[in-house]
């Protein structure tokens, strides 16, 4: 589904990525781990499209689509789906307005018309349960004010709601307690099927015991430097990134 | 021959068979001799220093259009809120279209105001009211001396108007470059309610210039509620000066919506003459290409107890142009006054411009007064977030914007004006989403 090729992406002319290899089939679940400041927030944010980073060198494409030319929007139609690490509020602007629109603007996207409002009420109501949102929080402005939890439910609220092929869930952990981490786990392993695939950005190793990965891999500096089964992120989580680090180094 | 001077010269041919009363003779006669002292205003005045009227004054104008053209209601419908059941005062090129109005006279005025300027029994009102909230600024002058049509509303004592009023002026370029200046006085007596929508709007790309005055006094205990539409076709342009004149416990709000037009001048000046009065000066601007749109708002702040509440909201494109002066002036009686004004705008483009200046002059020493205005652009990290969950750039960009100018829009009392201003800003960024957030 996603293939990454000899990716290389710079900001301000600072080197980020440096050479990312990576496929990820339907049905499949990675997670990418690493230490802070190693590139696994631009590798995503590179994926979803986000213009202040070019790439200089390197291919990625979705389903054989190749992603380069493409604006965010238009990856979004593809399939997909970034959930943000840091959520962004918009006062102004209700979650159910909000999701209304994008689902609407997605289907334009793909030249349907917009989904009727009863098919639209429906699914709100399904999904919101799916992840024990309450109605209330629903008809507020967007992540304005929301705890760090509420933020990272809404994420996968959103994420649910518009079906993608490809999620990408940036340190979707972080700022969870432990109830929260459950539902938003919950909610991801229901919408996980064989048609799609997840890409798990995290820090630790807890959050991938309620989504259980296929593949973790580990980046550091910019590249992928070692891939392995679920059991590598429990190694990371006993012995920390400092052996992978000197690994690298000799 | 300059148009200065043709309005002059056009001053002293003016009809004089119509019967007005003596002193209205004399107020005109004073006012043409301001403007013949003063003329057109000039960047070189402070009040004007970022609005230039030159490119406006300098060309050719019908003073006296030619008068009953007819204009079919289908023709204009969309101009009106037509699914809202209410009164209308309509003119056509300055002249009254009494098939596109539905005045009354029953239990109220509603109705024009050369009638009310000729009949005998609005003698008293006009006396009490007519020219007394105006000032004599050279432009507001140039407008007293014409002065001869426009809407009359007088609300009697305790009634509450079921209806809203539109006032609508319509310019249809049938004469080339038109100039006029409608007069409106607008009464709300003791404990009277009343809503107003005010709009200009030509009905073809001809040039039309239009320098209206608006005189309101809300007496005590009266709700006003006045909305300003402003969304006329690119070489139109408006000079909008409304004085209020507020009473004892009286409310009265202004919303302005400043969306089209080539250039837009809005003198609000607010006069607050009793105790406990509120009022509320809001406005949303959104424009582009070289438009140019300046709030120019005086809140007199004259007697204790009273609070002003402004928030105008502006989005800037292309080369267009900003313009927002804030004066509040609180005398030294006016104790316990709650002054608050914010002006936030956002510029969309490299090229767009705002001047904003809060200008306080406060000379009472127990006083709440706050002011702030901020200009800034869109959120990029809101519109990359918007963008990856599939709304596209422009429509992320219109999103935000109406967000951003939302809660101007909170206070507006009648849901299908709501609705209408709602569609005019889709509209004016280019976009086919509904705003019902």
């Amino acid at each position: 589904m996603l293939k990454i090729k000899d990716l290389h992406a710079s900001i301000d002319e600072k080197d980020i990525l440096r050479g990312i290899n990576l496929e990820i089939k339907a049905g499949e679940v990675h997670a990418i781990m690493g230490p802070n400041g190693s590139g696994k927030s631009t590798l995503a944010s590179v994926i979803a499209g986000r213009e202040d980073y070019e790439v200089t060198k390197g291919a990625i494409e979705l389903s054989g689509e190749p992603l380069e030319e493409l604006s965010a929007e238009e990856r979004a139609h593809l399939g997909i789906f970034l959930s943000f690490q840091y959520p962004v509020e918009i006062p102004g602007v209700s979650v159910t307005n909000f999701i209304k629109t994008a689902i609407n603007e997605s289907r334009k996207g793909k030249g349907l018309e917009d989904m009727p409002a009863n098919e639209m009420l429906k699914k709100i109501k399904e999904k919101s349960e799916l992840l024990e949102i309450d109605r209330k929080f629903l008809s507020r402005s967007l992540n304005d004010g929301f705890s760090g939890g509420e933020k990272k439910r809404n994420e996968i609220f959103q994420m649910a709601m518009l079906e993608p092929k490809l999620a990408i869930l940036d340190e979707t952990d972080s700022g969870l307690d432990i109830d929260a981490m459950r539902i938003v786990a919950d909610g991801v392993n229901t919408l996980k099927n064989a048609d799609n695939a997840i890409v798990v950005i995290t820090h630790y190793q807890r959050l991938l015991d309620y989504i259980v990965p296929d593949f973790v891999h580990v980046l550091y500096n910019g590249r992928i430097v070692k891939s392995g089964g679920k059991e590598l992120a429990l190694e990371l989580e006993a012995k920390g990134y400092d052996w992978i680090k000197s690994d690298v180094t000799v | 021959m300059e148009l200065k001077e043709k309005l002059l010269s056009s001053f002293w041919g003016l009809d004089s068979s119509v019967e007005v009363a003596e002193h209205i003779n004399d107020l005109r006669g004073d006012a043409i001799k301001v403007f013949e002292q003063y003329g057109f205003p000039s960047k070189k005045q402070e009040a004007w220093k970022y609005t230039s009227l030159n490119k406006i004054v300098n060309r050719d104008y019908v003073l006296e259009p030619k008068g009953d053209i007819a204009v079919d209601f289908n023709q204009v419908k969309k101009y009106f809120l037509h699914d809202l059941d209410s009164y209308a005062i309509v003119f056509i090129d300055g002249v009254y279209s009494a098939h596109l109005s539905q005045t009354t006279h029953d239990g109220m005025d509603i109705c024009l105001l050369s009638a009310a300027l000729t009949k005998p029994r609005f003698r008293a009102i006009i006396e009490n009211y007519f020219n007394k909230a105006a000032n004599s600024e050279s432009m507001v002058s140039l407008n007293t001396a014409f002065a001869s049509e426009g809407a009359f509303v007088y609300i009697p004592k305790h009634k509450s108007v079921e209806k809203p009023i539109q006032i609508i002026h319509f310019s249809t370029g049938n004469d080339s470059a038109l100039l006029l200046q409608p007069r409106n006085l607008i009464i709300a007596d003791e404990n009277a309610h009343v809503q107003i929508i005010e709009r200009h709007q030509s009905l073809s790309s001809h040039p039309v210039f239009t320098n209206v005055v608006t005189e309101i006094f809300g007496e005590k205990r009266s709700q006003i509620d006045y909305y300003k539409v402003q969304n006329d076709f690119e070489d139109a342009s408006l000079i909008d000066h409304t004085f209020i004149n507020q009473e004892t416990e009286s409310n009265c709000s202004v919303h302005t919506f400043s969306f089209g037009g080539k250039l837009i001048r809005n003198n609000l000046n607010f006069s607050q003459n009793g105790e406990h009065v509120e009022s509320t000066l809001k406005g949303i601007t959104i424009i582009g290409e070289k438009q140019h749109v300046d709030h120019s708002t005086l809140v007199n702040h004259n007697s204790p107890n009273c609070e002003s509440h402004q928030d105008y909201k502006g989005i800037f494109g292309d080369q267009s142009t900003g313009v927002f002066n804030g004066r509040i002036i609180v005398d030294k009686l006016a104790q316990k006054t709650n002054a608050f004004q914010a002006n936030n705008n956002i510029l969309i483009s490299d090229k767009a411009t705002i001047n904003t200046k809060p200008q306080l002059e406060i000379f009472a020493d127990d006083v709440k007064c706050s002011h702030g205005c901020t200009v800034g652009q869109l959120d990029e990290d809101a519109l990359f977030y918007m963008r990856t969950r599939g709304i596209p750039k422009k429509e992320a960009q219109a999103l935000l914007t109406y967000a951003f100018a939302n809660n101007v829009l909170e206070t507006v009392k009648i849901p299908e004006l709501k609705q209408r201003i709602n569609k005019l800003i889709a509209n004016k960024l280019g976009v086919n989403i509904g705003f019902n957030l």
